[in-house]
């Protein structure tokens, strides 16, 4: 941050010793080195995904055709669009998050208590999000979708499965769906084993990775909490800075970061 | 025992009221930045169907790098302006930065190799 950082001091002070070259505490240092460790791991989920998704780029589900429903919303296909909000909530947390940290700089407690409890909404109404978007993808479509047998699926369109949707949007019905009808099965909904929408790998996928960032956002609110619960008995103010609120804050801003990626790479591209 | 040998570097990073309102005007512009930036990326996804690409693989490979470079400069903002490390100094920056982009260059490289996205293009 500011401060120290922007004095101009010679290479020979900085690295002398009994200081920080950096200019930068341990702790803060040390979330540096944890996120960066952190991302690594997410490279590795997101090449993976990168592996796969070209090796099968033919039959890979189009993301259109499966994140369309919205909440109270029935009978209506806006695809993308909980995905954005989703993405919004979690930029406004992040910026309400460096909001809490710059008030910190002034040592404003009642600001850091304000942004960072809204923090901490954001971050609950995310997580209460994704806990919806996983019941809508396992429960998965109206009435499933016919496994065609070279990885795509095809949706039926209504009940008696008279009318069907293949991969490239395209509907068809009369005999061609009649013959769908007879040689394949139905599929409904998603797990580790099946998937209405296409390869059973592209569950897996969901899961693992929406999984792991979820995880990271719970424990990002659970530690925003408790980092809330002191600012609010003054732990700071008697410390003289807020820099706990800066480190957790780092914490925070790398999930948003990589939901930032998520986002671009397992929903829009 | 308190220890009198380490600096509190955060005791520097105090500002001033005024100050305070420069950081947040720059805080609020960012944050525009980044909800067009989302709202730009979500209307390409909505009205640039994928399905709409499957037979014409080079326009959706043009639409996939403007995601891609959209992406980045979100990324560049969040690291750079929310976690402060564009504020920080340089040695320390290139601590973080290069190691990461180290590492990601060279996985990218070997799982498209691996995949066969060379073969493809």
């Amino acid at each position: 941050m500011a401060g120290e950082a922007t004095q101009q001091l010679t290479t020979k002070e900085l690295w002398a010793g009994k200081r920080s070259p950096f200019s930068i505490s341990y702790g803060k240092m040390m979330m540096w080195f944890f996120l960066i460790s952190d991302a690594l791991t997410f490279t590795g989920f997101l090449s993976a995904l990168a592996f796969m998704r070209v090796k099968y780029a033919d039959v890979w589900p189009i993301t259109e055709n499966i994140f369309y429903h919205f909440p109270f919303v029935h009978h209506t296909e806006l695809p993308l669009l909980y995905v954005a909000f989703m993405t919004f909530i979690l930029i406004i947390s992040s910026v309400t998050m460096v909001l809490a940290v710059e008030a910190g700089h002034r040592m404003d407690k009642k600001g850091v208590t304000k942004w960072l409890f809204l923090t901490v909404i954001g971050g609950a109404v995310f997580l209460g999000s994704q806990a919806w978007e996983w019941s809508t993808f396992i429960q998965g479509s109206e009435y499933g979708a016919y496994d065609m047998g070279d990885g795509t699926m095809a949706r039926l369109m209504n009940e008696e499965g008279t009318e069907i949707q293949l991969r490239d949007r395209t509907v068809i019905s009369g005999a061609e769906a009649e013959e769908i009808k007879a040689n394949h099965r139905v599929v409904q909904g998603a797990n580790l084993h099946e998937n209405e929408y296409g390869l059973p790998l592209y569950a897996d996928f969901f899961f693992f990775i929406t999984g792991f960032h979820g995880t990271h956002v719970l424990s990002g609110v659970i530690i925003n909490l408790i980092i809330l619960l002191n600012v609010r008995k003054g732990v700071y103010q008697k410390t003289g800075h807020y820099e706990m609120v800066e480190k957790v804050g780092l914490y925070w801003h790398f999930i948003d970061l990589v939901w930032v990626f998520v986002f671009t790479f397992f929903y829009l591209v | 025992m308190k220890r009198d040998d380490i600096i509190e570097y955060s005791l520097h990073a105090h500002h001033s009221e005024e100050e305070g309102v420069k950081k947040r005007k720059e805080i609020y512009k960012v944050t525009i930045i980044l909800s067009v930036i989302t709202i730009i990326e979500v209307t390409m996804g909505i009205v640039l169907g994928k399905a709409l690409f499957l037979d014409n693989q080079s326009a959706w490979d043009m639409i996939k790098v403007a995601y891609i470079g959209l992406t980045a400069v979100k990324a560049a903002y969040i690291i750079m302006v929310f976690m402060h490390l564009g504020e920080e100094r340089k040695p320390l920056r290139w601590l973080i930065l290069a190691p990461y982009m180290f590492f990601l260059l060279y996985l990218l490289f070997f799982i498209l190799v691996e995949a066969g996205a060379d073969t493809a293009i």
